[in-house]
């Protein structure tokens, strides 16, 4: 019963959320900072983690098809449908989760327990609006883009662990990497992105937006957020799977 | 001008507000006091709309407050100042971007009128320079005159204070008292303040509503409040050593 008391006061808050900006300028200016904040100060750790998991995902590929019959171009196949179609929009997604969800409501509980949405909304902003919209339209915008720049240096990472490995040859590995490449998985990769992002940004502020009490809430509804968004985008990838894919 | 009259408030089953009535005046620092738990906040919270009461009616200066619809209200709002107990600045934003947030937001001013504000109200509150210092960088008392500033800077009619002093040092305290008496007096403004400290009754308190488990137990000026036969408000005043060390002192060298 309590779970639909919360699903409604999360649609509730998301319709004061998704109305037209009061002062358009002052909503483009916190807009570019949540660019900072939510996408370039990620950049790090999505290239980090990227570039890792191609090599591995490129090496146990190798391993696992050490067979005459096929051929090594099936190691740069693999490993691309991998990165691009799971690896990159949903791995990437669930870390985003951990380190923006956290961030996101951790920033909103505190505004909440240290009354600042309260002297918003006594000045007459919508508080919703004002603090929760930047995130959620950075988020959609910018996490695509880290998802592109994470699909590519998967395979970069991929590739430079052949190379070392000498596991196949780069021809063959660019060959597999190649072959029969559909945009659609592209496309679909970037959907899911997009549906993911819109679960972190708006689930971690709901959370940090209803804190109530001190330090130790923010803390506890900075991790009830990362919980909630990263069990819903595993949920969601599986319907979208089975959506897109069929 | 404020009035209240019988507001209601409950929180699930427990009422934390008992038919209030009471009216607060303009161009005086009106007080409300009681013990920690009392209803002080609440009242407030209640009468700017942060909370819905479940009945009665709160008047600004004879306009229905408890009926108006949300669009009415953000324009009273915007005739409202406020000052929170922590001060509540918002510290994504520096000194001078905090005081003149609300002018962002809800005036046409050019940069050059919105300055000319911000250090017009930051010169009245002592902190002339401050402006470009984080909040993370201010001390207590700095916070609570940026955060007065930030409350003055559209030229409130009312003004709320919660617990303007709490935290302070007694002298502190009498600095941030004495300022908003002498705003309030300026700008003939309805101030509103809550606190416990009798400190801040006795100097600045022209008004005073003493609130006892939710409910209006007594009011009257700080004048009357020490020759009082009320019970409880007599607990609330001599509630410390010093105060009743001092009493003691003053009716042995009356006998
Ligand atoms: N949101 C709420 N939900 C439930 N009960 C509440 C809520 N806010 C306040 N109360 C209760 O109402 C009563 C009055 O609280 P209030 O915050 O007004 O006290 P106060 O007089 O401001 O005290 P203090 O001096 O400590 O700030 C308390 O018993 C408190 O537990
Ligand atoms: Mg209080």
């Amino acid at each position: 019963m309590k779970i639909f008391g919360i699903i409604g006061r999360y649609f509730l808050l998301m319709r004061r959320v998704f109305t037209r900006p009061q002062k358009g300028f002052v909503f483009r200016k916190r807009l570019f900072d949540e660019f900072q904040y939510l996408g370039v100060e990620s950049l790090g750790i999505v290239a980090f983690i990227s570039i890792f998991m191609g090599a591995v995902v490129a090496i146990q590929t190798a391993y696992n098809i050490a067979n005459p019959l096929v051929s090594l171009s099936l190691i740069g196949f693999t490993t691309r449908q991998s990165i691009i179609l799971e690896f990159s929009p949903t791995m990437i997604s669930l870390i985003l989760a951990g380190k923006v969800g956290s961030r996101i409501a951790s920033e909103i509980g505190t505004m909440r327990v240290t009354e600042q949405i309260d002297a918003l909304e006594i000045m007459g902003v919508n508080s919703a609006n004002f603090l929760i919209l930047p995130k959620v339209v950075a988020s959609l915008l910018i996490n695509p883009i880290l998802i592109i720049i994470s699909m590519w240096l998967g395979l970069v990472g991929g590739w430079a662990a052949i190379m070392v490995t000498g596991l196949c040859t780069s021809t063959d590995f660019v060959t597999g990497l190649r072959d029969t490449f559909e945009e659609f998985s592209i496309f679909y990769a970037l959907i899911k992105t997009v549906i993911f992002a819109f679960i972190i940004s708006t689930i971690s502020s709901f959370h940090g937006y209803e804190t109530e009490g001190g330090a130790l809430e923010v803390g506890q509804a900075s991790t009830k957020a990362v919980v909630v968004s990263s069990i819903l985008i595993i949920l969601f990838n599986l319907i979208l799977t089975q959506l897109l894919l069929t | 001008m404020i009035e209240a009259k019988k507001i209601n408030k409950y929180f699930g089953g427990f009422q934390a507000l008992k038919e209030v009535s009471c009216h607060f005046e303009k161009g005086k620092t009106n007080l409300i006091i009681g013990r920690s738990g009392s209803g002080k906040t609440v009242l407030m919270k209640c009468l700017i709309g942060l909370y819905e009461v479940d009945s009665g009616e709160i008047l600004y200066d004879g306009r229905n407050f408890s009926t108006m619809i949300l669009n009415e209200r953000k324009a009273i709002r915007q005739e409202i100042g406020m000052l929170f107990q922590g001060a509540a600045l918002f510290d994504f934003l520096n000194v001078e971007e905090n005081v003149m947030f609300p002018l962002t937001m809800f005036t046409k001013q050019s940069l050059k009128e919105k300055l000319e504000r911000v250090n017009f109200v930051l010169n009245r509150v002592d902190l002339k320079g401050s402006n470009k210092l984080k909040i993370s960088e201010l001390s207590g008392g700095m916070r609570k005159r940026v955060a007065i500033a930030r409350a003055i800077a559209m030229n409130p009619r009312y003004l709320f204070c919660d617990e303007p002093n709490s935290g302070l040092d007694p002298q502190t305290s009498g600095v941030i008292d004495h300022l908003i008496k002498e705003i309030t007096e300026e700008y003939n403004i309805t101030t509103i303040v809550n606190t416990h400290d009798m400190n801040s009754v006795l100097s600045i308190g022209d008004t005073v509503a003493f609130i006892y488990n939710g409910q209006l137990w007594w009011s009257g000026s700080n004048k009357e409040i020490l020759n009082t036969t009320n019970k409880e408000l007599n607990d609330f005043v001599f509630g410390t050593e010093l105060t009743v060390r001092l009493k003691q002192y003053f009716q042995q060298k009356e006998q």
